[in-house]
């Protein structure tokens, strides 16, 4: 039997199992949802933005295994997109977008609502394309599949002319792709793997560095082994939170601008360093030429060859899906007879302990006057025994999130590391809290981020899904007052944010409960009493002492060891140690 | 330091884009980009000139693999290849420097392929440095007008890029 293209698309995504997408309608998709109308197995969640479309497919990827959907108009469904699109590219999120597109006969005649999609999201799609015959629709959107999950993931944009959705085709959805350009890697190379194993049992100052890659290859398990089997410290950047258990006493925290003392300098002066899916980001390894003052062997492993050597020489590259190479290095440390030498570990465990216990770990200033908004995250932490899905947005709530609630658990921390992409954090509950029905799922995040998706509130009424908006309210785009109080004399040039709607009001309006919390004393209950409410949406509104400083610092530019610590907690100074 | 890179790809609309989206978005240089189909319709051949630091350049041929359609890319300078370029050169000559052109066309291996009252254009292959002489020794004040294809390269002998 013949279907139309957009019978053809729907049942697509039924043959790939897809169960949730999000998205919103609009003219060159009207042939789309009139087959979703038709069909019951592909839920759609209305958004109010099409932004939101995006990072609630982008929430819903994160926190589980599969790929998310978006079905997005022309024009402006489509710009509406990029934000969203852009943030899952940077941080290699597997995506299928979906996009409407003007008639095919009026392409390039600046038709009503057309826009270049396929030009405008280049940049940031692991690839797209431009359906031009409706028989193409069902192999492209099987390769659209295959491309965002394999080798390293990302989004793919499939864009469908509104007058090709609605022309007639037998529908055969392939039982496989090959696409002879495209070649992701499994396993790494065996004399590679040789020589990275005997680098890490020789080395007196081993560090290993695990990014993100090691979430989304499903390798923490392997990970685990290799960190316990080795005696070595690790640390996970803020995208691999949760890969390696934070509560772990192998874990020195997360490194980087905002990471731990320890993790700053025992990167800075190991003498050999271990990277697992990372990729050097300015945000970790700080100034360039800095960390390279310091001699040191770097292996490192990576599903993408342009991630390494990008930023800084490599000794030993090792190119692979992380997972299977993580196997193949655990069994060559397994079968050797060799174990790393327990008298220079212990010498190196003693340095980095005192780094922890001297200048290190994460402390700060409480008081019984201001809410610290350090100390919600830690009563969060211990209000949802460390388990909830906690998402972000970007800011120095986000920081603050990834530095005191402790991980133990991968797809659990879910935020926007690689574009910073404020509104990120209510929409991607959304998702996370779709695909995990009955989680506790927090969305950490400031007035300001929070203005930027606020919307979505509507989308959870409707949908039913009882997100705890953790809101760390201090009254000032945060992060950028704190860059303008540390480089720029304390100009705080509009970082405050006046005119403040009243955020409990406004929740109620949305059909929801809202908390405003401005007491110490009434964290603990507010947080206990919002996650006993299992069905509502609870927004608390926490107001936060405005001028709190996220610490450790290593302000941009500068190299990990001149990592800054907060003044006012109670610990010595870096110049002191 | 300058390389000259190879590479096939799907021969689909947008995929010249991609590449040279992928230089402009990253910075990298490039001093001549050529593409065509194969003797196989379904897959483009590339030429890249470009130039930059031993990393930049393992950037670009590493971003260039990271492409869906780019099904091989080959560094042309990393081995022993050949390389060529086509130019086209309209200068102005009247009659009575006609034959002083025509001789030194001849001593550089230049053909004449059109010829009016008062112009006469040259079609010359050879390397790009080459080309550049040959310009230098016409003189820029006769030019009238210059169209290079940028340079096209191939490996020697053994040396192929396939699928
Ligand atoms: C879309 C977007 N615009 C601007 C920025 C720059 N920016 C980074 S953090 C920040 C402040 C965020 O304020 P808020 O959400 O209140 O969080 P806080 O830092 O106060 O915790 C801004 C404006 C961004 N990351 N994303
Ligand atoms: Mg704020």
């Amino acid at each position: 039997m013949e279907l139309t293209g957009a019978e053809i698309t729907i049942r697509c995504l039924q043959e790939e199992g897809v169960e949730y997408i999000f998205g919103y309608p609009g003219g060159a998709v009207l042939f789309i949802y009139d087959a979703l109308f038709n069909q019951d197995k592909v839920k759609h969640i209305l958004v109010r933005h099409e932004q939101a479309a995006l990072h609630a497919a982008d929430g819903y990827a994160r926190s589980s295994d599969q790929v998310g959907v978006a079905l997005v108009t022309s024009g402006p469904g489509l710009t509406n997109a990029v934000t969203g699109i852009a943030t899952a590219y940077m941080d290699s999120i597997p995506i299928v977008v979906i996009s409407g597109q003007v008639p095919s006969y009026a392409i390039g005649e600046d038709a009503f609502q057309e826009v270049d999609s396929v030009g405008i999201t280049r940049p940031c799609v692991k690839h797209n394309f431009l359906i031009k015959d409706v028989k193409d629709i069902a192999p492209t959107i099987k390769k659209a599949f295959y491309l965002a999950k394999s080798g390293r993931p990302g989004p793919v944009l499939v864009d469908i002319p509104k007058d090709i959705s609605n022309q007639k085709t037998e529908f055969i959805y392939p039982d496989s792709v090959s696409i002879r350009s495209y070649h992701p890697v499994g396993e790494g190379d065996g004399v590679q793997i040789a020589r990275a194993a005997q680098m890490l049992l020789e080395a007196k100052r081993p560090m290993i560095y695990s990014g993100g890659g090691v979430i989304l290859s499903g390798a923490s398990a392997q990970l685990i082994e290799l960190v316990r089997l080795l005696g070595f410290p690790c640390t996970n950047t803020l995208m691999g939170l949760g890969a390696y258990p934070a509560t772990d006493k192998q874990f020195v925290g997360m490194p980087g601008m905002h990471g731990t003392y320890e993790a700053c300098m025992a990167m800075q002066h190991c003498d050999v360093l271990l990277a697992v899916g990372a990729r050097f980001d300015d945000r970790v390894i700080g100034n360039v030429e800095n960390f390279a003052q310091i001699p040191r062997k770097i292996i490192h492993i990576d599903i993408d060859p342009s991630s390494i050597a990008k930023r800084v020489k490599v000794d030993v590259p090792v190119v692979g899906d992380l997972k299977l190479v993580l196997n193949q290095l655990l069994s060559v440390l397994r079968n050797g007879k060799q174990k790393p030498d327990a008298s220079d570990l212990a010498a190196w465990w003693k340095q980095v302990n005192e780094w922890r216990a001297k200048g290190g770990g994460l402390r700060y200033n409480n008081s019984s006057e201001i809410i610290k908004p350090q100390y919600v995250i830690e009563k969060l932490y211990e209000v949802t025994g460390g388990d909830a899905f906690v998402t972000s947005d970007v800011g120095q709530h986000q920081m603050w999130a990834a530095q005191y609630y402790k991980f133990d658990k991968p797809r659990r921390w879910i935020n926007s590391g690689g574009l910073g992409t404020m509104g990120f954090g209510l929409p991607a509950a959304m998702g996370v809290q779709l695909i995990n029905p009955g989680a506790a799922v927090a969305c950490v995040t400031g007035e300001g981020s929070i203005q930027m998706n606020i919307q979505e509130l509507s989308t959870c009424k409707q949908f039913h899904l009882p997100i705890k908006v953790v809101s760390l309210n201090n009254r000032y785009l945060g992060m950028v007052r704190q860059w303008q109080q540390f480089f720029h004399g304390n100009r705080y040039a509009e970082s405050y944010m006046d005119a403040l709607p009243d955020f409990v009001k406004l929740t109620e309006a949305y059909g929801h409960v809202g908390m405003r919390i401005d007491k110490p004393s009434d964290v603990e209950p507010a947080l206990r009493e919002a996650f006993a409410r299992k069905k509502d949406l609870v927004f608390m509104d926490f107001q936060t002492d405005p001028l709190e400083n996220v610490f450790p610092m290593v302000p941009g530019g500068k190299g990990l060891s001149e990592v800054m610590l907060d003044p006012n907690a109670p610990h010595p100074q870096v110049e002191d140690l | 330091m300058r390389h000259i890179i190879s590479l096939l790809m799907e021969n689909e609309a947008g995929a010249l884009s991609r590449v040279a989206g992928l230089f402009s978005a990253r910075g990298y240089n490039i001093e001549s980009l050529t593409v065509a189909p194969t003797e196989d319709p379904t897959l483009s051949r590339m030429t890249i000139v470009t130039s930059g630091s031993d990393a930049v350049i393992e950037q670009i041929n590493k971003q260039l693999n990271k492409l869906i359609d780019v099904a091989a890319v080959m560094d042309l300078s990393e081995g022993e290849h050949l390389e060529r370029e086509l130019m086209l050169v309209k200068v102005r000559s009247e009659s009575t420097t006609r034959e002083e052109l025509k001789r030194m066309t001849n001593i550089l291996h230049a053909r004449v392929i059109d010829e009016s009252e008062s112009t006469c254009t040259l079609e010359l292959t050879d390397t790009c440095a080459r080309l550049d002489s040959f310009l230098q020794t016409i003189g820029p004040d006769r030019i009238l007008e210059t169209v290079r294809t940028g340079a096209l390269g191939i490996g020697r002998g053994e040396r192929i890029l396939k699928l």
